[in-house]
């Protein structure tokens, strides 16, 4: 059996939205559906803090010097990730292989930071249940999103680690170039989702 | 494969870079700046949107793929501004009562 045989024996037809493969459209629609999910805790946080009398200022509680370097570093990797791409587009699988490290590397740096974070938070009084500022739902809702985009990361980074033998194992290229490109997508994604919780949670 | 690999555009991801650091460059002064809460807040979702916008269209070749696929992306936007206008009323609501002075209707006293 050949490897197209094998190919076309997973997916049958093509796609003519996505017509490289199945799977960039699945994880398309698992990322619509998963925006959804952190639309809806960005929309009830706004509906709570739009309806609270004593919600405190997020910068002044939080701080936004440390998140902003995080939302550089995010920034970054989604560049490594797309130059990771660029090479295995051109052939270069070692190259590939370090930019998706290098992508990993800044997902693990940013899970980190944010654990400091939570930890300097913690100790100055900020809790799920209340908090020395204001509205005890502001704690609630901080740790709910911030602490479901830091799970989506550390979710990244096993993910990005994964590719990087996938695509050791695979001495073509051209074989691997659809799953990074798909990997590539998920983590734009959090990179995404991330500029938007900054800007809700932080700035505003 | 290879032809799809080969066939892929990649943008200028650096220009994007600056353009994403140049953003978030001006959402933080933004903040600072001696402008009304409304207009600082219209100003940072525009911002945040524009980034948003330049990390679908570029990091994710968005803009090189069909339309539909660019449909079913914009949904949860679509979906996410129908949940903000179905709790304005709720909020709405809460907010007079709180700035009314008034007390919510479940601590009144009941009538028989």
């Amino acid at each position: 059996m050949t490897q197209a045989s094998v190919h076309a024996a997973i997916e049958p037809a093509e796609t003519p939205i996505t017509p490289e493969s199945w799977g960039k459209l699945g994880m398309w629609i698992f990322l619509a559906g998963d925006a959804v999910g952190f639309g809806t805790l960005l929309a009830s946080y706004g509906a709570m803090r739009a309806t609270s009398a004593d919600w405190p200022n997020p910068y002044d509680a939080l701080g936004i010097n440390l998140t902003a370097f995080m939302t550089f570093l995010l920034i970054c990797s989604s560049v490594t990730m797309v130059k990771a791409l660029e090479w295995l587009g051109r052939g270069d699988r070692l190259r590939c292989r370090w930019f998706l490290f290098y992508t990993a590397v800044g997902g693990a740096l940013f899970v980190s930071l944010q654990a400091y974070e939570w930890s300097k938070l913690i100790h100055e009084g900020l809790h799920i249940n209340g908090n020395p500022w204001g509205a005890s739902l502001f704690g609630t809702s901080f740790f709910l999103v911030t602490g479901f985009h830091g799970l989506h990361v550390t979710g990244g980074v096993l993910y990005l680690l994964s590719m990087i033998r996938y695509v050791t194992n695979r001495p073509d290229p051209a074989a691997s170039y659809n799953a990074v490109e798909i990997s590539g997508l998920y983590w734009h994604f959090v990179d995404l989702v991330w500029i938007m919780v900054f800007t809700f949670m932080y700035l505003l | 494969m290879a032809a799809t690999a080969m066939a892929h555009k990649h943008p200028n991801y650096m220009a994007i870079f600056w353009w994403l650091a140049a953003l978030t460059v001006i959402e933080l002064a933004v903040i600072f700046m001696p402008l009304a809460k409304f207009t600082i807040g219209v100003l940072l979702v525009s911002l945040a949107l524009g980034k948003a916008a330049l990390v679908a269209m570029y990091f994710m070749h968005l803009r090189f793929e069909v339309r539909t696929l660019g449909l079913i992306a914009i949904v949860p936007l679509v979906i996410a501004t129908l949940l903000i206008f179905l709790l304005l009323p709720d909020g709405f609501a809460v907010h007079h009562q709180t700035s009314g002075g008034k007390k919510p209707a479940a601590s009144a006293p009941a009538k028989h």
